[in-house]
């Protein structure tokens, strides 16, 4: 049986969405800069994921901007917003669980003298709205939060943040890391007070090498590719059309049947929880009451004595595919922030891994992954090092 | 403008009679580099000589790049060969190569010719001197030097005449093919490759086992560990990489051994599983990475008690070698940028905190009683189930 349980690493494309690639990259393949028909094929394809994009986050066409992923959706947000705003102040606000696409972009621009607050979050991975209130400042001039924390799946009150920050000074740029959100919630960032809000394609069943990034009307960010112009000059570079007409179709295609969809991810997130307490020495992090406080696709779990490495290629021996919480970023070593932030014990960091559902997965899926998991651990904790 | 290649050959040369042994050999490494390259190449053996025309347009900083992995290729010397069109052409010719090839003409230089056709009717000398006046006529800022020039210009008369002055180093060593065959143990670390590369270099062809301890070691360790073999095989020639499934030996010592002596005992099995393999497939060695002193298993105590294990000699290229001289050859033959890459941290788990350093073998022998029946059905399975892959540079 093969499970696949790894869905916040990253999706599989819906078949449709292979369709639209295909099409754009073997029939509607024109240059949205051309300006013959073929040309006008491409442009019709980016505006079609615009309007898609647009009518689900209930903005604008023109404050879409579609980038190359993830990554770069953060970067643009924090260094193009920080650039943008320099004049204004020097103070940044962000959390001390961001993901790295946001974390280090603030960091390169502390090294460089600008101010920055690290927001710390409770046991459950949730930031104080009072902390945040107390840090804003005259001269603060980003606010950056991560709505859903890809590590132990924690959602942050953006809302209610925002509205705080907006009340301070409407000036402050309030970017939200929406990238794991994006598909397990409705936002409507205008409607809130989000100026700027990321999103990543291929966390929900779209291509890779595609994001978008929703820049409110109002708001100058400082490009950082420079070239043709492209897409009002914020992202120079031939748009990724078969990217974007993909993108488009997974949002449209992930929000279909939305709420049941969301209904079914928390189903599977209580089952695993409830028989993952059976197990001795496990902890799930990140826990909230109610359920729906925290995202339904992620659960982290800590289990003593067990290396999560270790455990992930047991698992996988098993055909069960997860992530380790923290640990191997693919290449070097490093130890997570974010579980750190939530006060987990040395000793646990390193025997944590991390569960994330999609909605193919099923209840069958998670039983078995269960019982692969009572089946693994004794065996492990027999050897551990000494 | 080069069109052919002189390939220069050294301790072959020597080998009395089974000299041809050795050209064939060699010849045969060539053709195998070359397929690796674009273009196609004649590869042919006369006089002592190895030459290699260059039928199309080819890329000669990637032929040259693929030569030097050949052992037994001492120097590479690129050549343009012209059409016997008599003596004043010739003189032409040679203008025109030391124009071409030399932009600072302030050097010295001889001609040497040599008359491979016998019947060519100037004596060698006499070549030299009408070479030599026409080049200094030409470019009045060389110099001759008889003794140590800057530029020795050879001129090899035979049926088209060749002209080369460059010699570009090979990396020396024996054509692979020459001197049997060898079973390397190969880890994911720095040395191991070293030792199969510096092994293969005296003319030993490879094959390698690789110990792969699943869930403790993970599929990105084995894809490493046969990156690294790909790399070793390019101056090997083919290598068949035998992957045996090593985890539930290393649990059944982890269980019944005392911890400080896991290493060695898991060790001495590998050397034993090796040796069978290499038994079986014909190989006249084991091949080992290790370095005196370099980790606890390594010290000559440590050294006595693996190497007690196995009948076949067991060769050890690196033993006098320091880490960093290990490194130096690593980073030329490109293996480093590989081995570096952290992929078995998982596996800490089968390193005591406290290895002995200075192993008792009696008391090694006692420990491995503990495991001594079951290990039988283990390493049957182990050889059983081992996966094979063929692997070519």
């Amino acid at each position: 049986m093969e499970v696949y349980l790894d869905n916040s690493s990253t999706t599989r494309c819906y078949p449709e969405v292979k369709e639209v690639v295909i099409q754009a990259m073997t029939e509607d393949f024109g240059n949205p800069s051309s300006m013959h028909k073929k040309g006008i094929e491409g442009e019709r394809l980016v505006k079609r994921s615009k309007e898609l994009l647009a009518g689900l986050l209930k903005v604008k066409e023109k404050e879409i901007v579609f980038t190359s992923g993830g990554t770069e959706s953060d970067n643009l947000a924090v260094l193009g917003g920080a650039a943008a705003r320099k004049r204004a102040g020097n103070h940044i606000i962000t959390t001390k669980i961001e993901h790295p696409a946001v974390a280090e972009p603030v960091k390169y621009l502390e090294a460089r003298g600008l101010c920055v607050t690290y927001l710390s979050v409770d046991k459950r991975g949730r930031i104080s709205l009072k902390e945040l209130e107390e840090a804003l400042r005259e001269d603060t001039i980003l606010v950056s939060i991560i709505h859903v924390n890809n590590e132990i799946g924690s959602l942050q009150p953006i809302e209610e943040a925002a509205a705080i920050i907006k009340k301070k000074n409407k000036n402050i740029l309030f970017h939200v890391d929406a990238i794991q959100s994006f598909g397990k919630y409705r936002i409507y960032p205008k409607k809130i007070g989000i100026d700027l809000l990321s999103i990543s394609g291929h966390k929900f069943h779209g291509p890779k090498g595609i994001g978008a990034l929703y820049i409110h009307e109002k708001v100058n960010l400082s490009p950082l590719l420079f070239g043709g112009g492209q897409q009002q000059g914020i992202r120079s570079g031939t748009e990724n059309v078969p990217g974007i007409a993909g993108l488009g179709e997974a949002a449209k295609k992930v929000y279909e049947n939305f709420e049941e969809k969301r209904e079914h991810l928390y189903c599977l997130k209580k089952k695993l929880m409830g028989s993952l307490e059976e197990i001795e020495g496990l902890v799930i992090n990140g826990i909230a009451d109610p359920i729906t406080d925290t995202a339904p696709h992620i659960v982290s779990v800590s289990v003593e004595g067990v290396k999560s490495e270790v455990f992930l290629h047991a698992l996988e021996e098993r055909g069960v595919y997860v992530s380790a919480g923290s640990a191997c970023s693919s290449n070097k070593k490093r130890t997570s922030e974010t579980l750190k932030a939530i006060g987990l014990s040395q000793k646990l960091l390193d025997s944590t891994i991390r569960f994330s559902f999609s909605e193919e997965n099923t209840l069958e899926e998670v039983t078995y992954t269960v019982r692969c998991m009572k089946e693994v651990i004794p065996v492990l904790r027999k050897y551990v090092g000494r | 403008m080069f069109t052919a290649f002189l390939i220069k050959y050294g301790e072959i040369g020597i080998k009395g009679k089974n000299r041809y042994l050795f050209e064939d050999a060699l010849v045969r490494q060539i053709r195998l580099a070359l397929d690796r390259v674009e273009g196609e190449y004649q590869v042919s053996k006369s006089q002592g000589r190895i030459y290699i025309e260059c039928l199309e347009e080819f890329d000669i900083d990637d032929v040259v790049e693929e030569l030097k992995t050949v052992f037994g290729i001492v120097g590479i010397c690129p050549v343009i060969y012209v059409e016997d069109k008599g003596i004043e052409q010739l003189a032409q010719d040679v203008i025109h190569y030391i124009d071409n090839v030399y932009t600072d003409k302030r050097k010295t230089f001889k001609v040497n010719a040599r008359r491979a056709r016998k019947n060519y009717p100037i004596p060698s000398m006499e070549v030299n001197k009408e070479l030599g006046g026409a080049l200094l006529e030409a470019f009045p800022d060389l110099s001759v030097d008889v003794h140590n020039p800057d530029i020795l210009l050879n001129v090899e008369i035979r049926e088209k005449i060749y002209i080369y002055s460059k010699v570009i180093p090979g990396p020396g060593g024996m054509p692979v093919g020459t001197s049997g065959k060898a079973m390397l143990l190969l880890s994911g670390g720095i040395d191991s490759p070293v030792a199969g590369y510096m092994i293969a270099k005296r003319g030993v062809a490879m094959e390698g086992v690789y110990f792969h301890a699943p869930p403790y070691t993970s599929e990105r360790a084995k894809e490493k560990v046969i990156e690294l073999a790909k790399i070793v095989s390019k101056f090997s020639g083919p290598i068949h990489l035998h992957i045996i499934h090593f985890t539930n030996i290393q649990l059944s010592i982890y269980e019944k051994c005392p911890h400080d002596e896991l290493t060695i005992i898991m060790r001495r099995y590998m050397m034993r599983i090796g040796e069978k393999i290499a038994k079986e497939r014909g190989c006249l060695g084991l091949v080992t990475g290790e370095s005196i002193g370099q980790v606890a298993s390594q010290t000559m105590q440590s050294l006595r008690a693996t190497n007690e294990v196995c009948e076949l000699p067991v060769y050890r290229p690196l033993i006098g070698f320091d880490k960093q001289e290990i490194v130096e050859i690593a980073e030329k033959i490109g293996t480093y940028e590989v081995s570096i890459q952290p992929f078995e941290d998982c596996c800490t788990i089968f390193v005591a905190k406290h290895p002995v350093t200075k192993p008792n073998v009696n008391r090694i022998r006692h420990s491995e009683r503990n495991v001594r029946e079951e290990m039988e059905e283990l390493m049957k399975t182990a050889l059983q189930t081992k996966e094979v892959l063929e692997i070519t540079g």
